[in-house]
């Protein structure tokens, strides 16, 4: 197919498929990085409109990697469902756009016969308000001990990081974030070090915390799925397997991972039979830039490759996904702008791949951003219907050095959005004292009873 | 204003019980994170005086030698890290007249991610880790010193001088706990095109809080002797310094994964 134009008589040619997504993509500066960005403003907006033309077949016609260089690509063009593509097949990208946009467009059954390349193409062409009004649409509901996604709520990842991974440190970040309503989405450690004793007593120290006060959520410590394998066969109380992942079968090579690997690793948490009112229990970790940082993108734009990574998430019906938006660093998204941007394209591609998504939003102090444009996301992705965000001790992570949203954070999107948490984890906090009926922290938490008997701390 | 659990504060640096106003942060709470941020913020933007700092290293009795990258602002640095992995033109012309002798040890500094690191400590590191090596007898060039540079630039200066061993000392990222820790690399037999793997990372120096200057140059001249004596460097090089040497050695390996992913 031939992709170009003219424009107030200057012609504009696009050499193939990648090239164009990568010309029509908003201005981020990975793909500046990567010498794929538009060069200027005009060919950007010119890419976008001949982007617009290209029908919806094209894409699968002409893989963005060849299927027989990458697993990834193999699996998008095992998983397209021709039938349920049936309702859009004869759109082009712009049309799908309007269609997307029109209030009666039935999402759920069209998801399984979109490709990630699809929603990645439309979400160029797209405002954020299109990204947000969409989205809000649709809702991916999963389970393990709660409910996570249902419509007006929002749920937290407790992340109690600490640097050298002290399990009093680690109890009192947790205590302080269940004692401010955090945890339902996931109660998750990032380990200072992969270490397979230190991960199997951090999985016990939060079996024991999860078990002895009945919480209703599940516990994960964020180390590599092979650690993870070994520490299950070594009967470690695994509830959630961890990994982050790419778009890419290089980039995922990357991470010392690949498609059979998170099967065989899916598998052996099942066989635990750990969850309660579900069995999804795939935890995954994603981020626009990885591919590049992995020098695996193969051409293609930062964002075309994290809608990829969504195809692979789709695959092992997971509980949480989560995009790391800001984590990377100003070389990949430079500023507030941008990181605000991508964490709405991120979202938005999800929910269309019928993935449950999340949200880290988050920066690093190098970035150009601050806790305000965090507030923005923030706002915006619960207008949008994210499924949950990070809850951090004051938003600082003092293990990883960033900033995220903290546990006062979710407390204000809750009172402004009318959001409540997940209905287990809900009836529990009320059940402990710490919220009220009106969705808000109770006057009498302080007298918890969680704080007066948790584990390993001393009292108050 | 702070939450009655406020005590549980002994057992880690995160902002817990911190109480609450309404649903935000109490107004000291908010002011304390501004702060933070802004010693950060300040520290990857603050303009590193290079010449001020080259006068220090000659009353070290040192050779400094200015370098540059072709990095022409802090904003471009930021976003094109390769830029900051490699030499001004001037500056490969410069070290090329120093191309036809051979030293054990190329040593580089520059201020990274936070200018204020290396202000605050970059010289009293620089002195330690000199007097360390002086005991070790190994012939040093001279201190390069270079702006907004990247830990993989030490491979082009280390080639060029044809040192059998190149450490920089560079700014880390700052975070909001820390805005001032430097950390250190070392790569065997520099050449472009080294990777990370094969470097070898001391972080988090940082006295009185974090490693001291005195532990951080013990560790490093180790690691150099083991690098020089197995002919490698990076994670092939076991780090197994008797116990009684290290000070807090521990907690600065375990935070070379973030140091490294930050200043790379």
């Amino acid at each position: 197919m031939n992709y170009s134009a003219t424009v107030k008589g200057k012609s504009f040619d696009f050499r193939d498929l990648r090239t164009l997504l990568a010309k029509a993509s908003p201005r981020r500066a990975a793909d500046e990085l990567a010498g794929l960005a538009a060069v200027s403003e005009v060919e950007r907006a010119v890419a976008q409109q001949v982007l617009a033309d290209v029908p919806l077949r094209q894409f699968i016609e002409e893989p963005l990697i060849a299927p027989e260089l990458d697993e990834v690509s193999r699996l998008i063009l095992d998983q397209h469902d021709a039938v349920a593509f049936t309702p859009i097949a004869n759109l082009s990208v712009g049309e799908f756009r309007d269609w997307l946009l029109t209030e009666d467009s039935d999402l759920a059954a069209i998801s399984a016969g979109l490709m990630p390349e699809m929603a990645a193409a439309v979400s160029k062409i797209m405002r954020n308000q299109d990204l947000i009004a969409v989205a809000r649409r649709y809702r991916v509901v999963t389970r393990f001990r709660n409910t996570i996604g249902l419509p007006g709520r929002l749920s937290t990842r407790l992340q109690p990081n600490h640097p050298t991974d002290d399990a009093r440190g680690i109890a009192a970040s947790i205590l302080d974030g269940l004692l401010y309503g955090s945890g339902d989405a996931v109660i998750g450690i990032n380990p200072a070090t992969d270490n397979l004793d230190n991960v199997y007593t951090l999985l016990n120290l939060l079996d024991e915390i999860i078990v002895k006060h009945q919480i209703p959520t599940q516990s994960c410590v964020l180390a590599h799925v092979t650690t993870s394998m070994e520490l299950m066969q070594r009967g470690a109380p695994v509830d959630l397997v961890f990994q982050s992942i790419a778009g890419t079968e290089a980039a995922n090579r990357s991470f010392g991972i690949d498609l059979a690997m998170l099967q065989d690793a899916k598998a052996m948490a099942e066989a635990l039979g750990r969850g309660s009112v579900g069995q999804q229990l795939m935890y995954f970790e994603t981020g626009q830039g990885s591919a590049l940082s992995a020098n695996a993108h193969h051409g293609i734009d930062a964002q075309t490759c994290e809608a990829r990574a969504y195809a692979v998430a789709r695959e092992f019906n997971p509980l949480l996904v989560n995009t790391v938006v800001g984590f990377i660093g100003p070389e990949y998204l430079y500023d507030g702008k941008q990181i605000i941007r991508a964490g709405l394209e991120d979202h938005f591609c999800g929910k269309l791949l019928c993935v449950p998504m999340g949200c880290d939003i988050c920066y690093t102090n190098h970035a150009e951003a601050d806790q305000n444009d965090m507030d923005t996301l923030l706002t915006l992705l619960g207008v949008a219907g994210c499924n949950f965000i990070m809850g951090i001790p004051g938003a600082d992570d003092v293990m990883l050095a960033y900033q995220s949203t903290s546990f006062h954070d979710a407390l204000y999107l809750r009172q402004v959005l009318g959001l409540r948490p997940a209905p287990e984890f809900e009836a529990w906090l009320e059940r402990m004292g710490i919220f009220d009926e009106r969705n808000r922290l109770a006057d009498a938490r302080n007298a918890a009873p969680l704080l007066g008997n948790f584990h390993g701390l001393p009292k108050a | 204003m702070t939450d009655p659990w406020f005590t549980l504060r002994q057992f880690t640096q995160a902002r817990i019980a911190q109480g609450r106003a309404g649903c935000s942060l109490p107004t000291s709470a908010l002011l304390d994170f501004q702060l933070a941020h802004a010693s950060a913020r300040d520290a990857v933007h603050q303009v590193w005086d290079i010449a001020g700092f080259a006068g220090g290293v000659e009353q070290l009795g040192l050779e400094p030698m200015i370098l540059a990258t072709p990095v022409v602002s802090r904003e471009q640095y930021l976003q094109r890290p390769d830029l900051g992995r490699r030499l001004a033109q001037s500056s490969r012309e410069l070290l090329a007249t120093r191309a036809n002798q051979t030293i054990d040890l190329a040593l580089i500094v520059s201020n990274g991610l936070s200018s204020t690191a290396v202000d605050e400590h970059g010289l009293a590191l620089l002195h330690t880790v000199v007097a360390a090596y002086a005991e070790h007898g190994l012939r040093m060039g001279p201190i390069c010193l270079v702006a907004n540079g990247r830990v993989a630039l030490a491979d082009e200066i280390g080639a060029m001088l044809n040192a059998r061993l190149v450490v920089i000392i560079v700014g880390e990222r700052p975070g909001l706990s820390a805005a001032d820790s430097l950390g250190m690399y070392l790569t065997y037999s520099p050449k472009p095109g080294n990777t990370d793997a094969e470097r070898n990372c001391i972080s988090n120096i940082r006295p009185p809080t974090g490693l001291s200057f005195k532990a951080a140059a013990i560790k490093l001249a180790y690691l150099s002797e083991q690098a020089l004596r197995c002919g490698f460097s990076g994670v092939a090089l076991k780090d197994d310094m008797p116990e009684r040497l290290t000070e807090i050695g521990d907690v600065a390996l375990q935070k070379c994964k973030l140091g490294s992913e930050s200043a790379l």
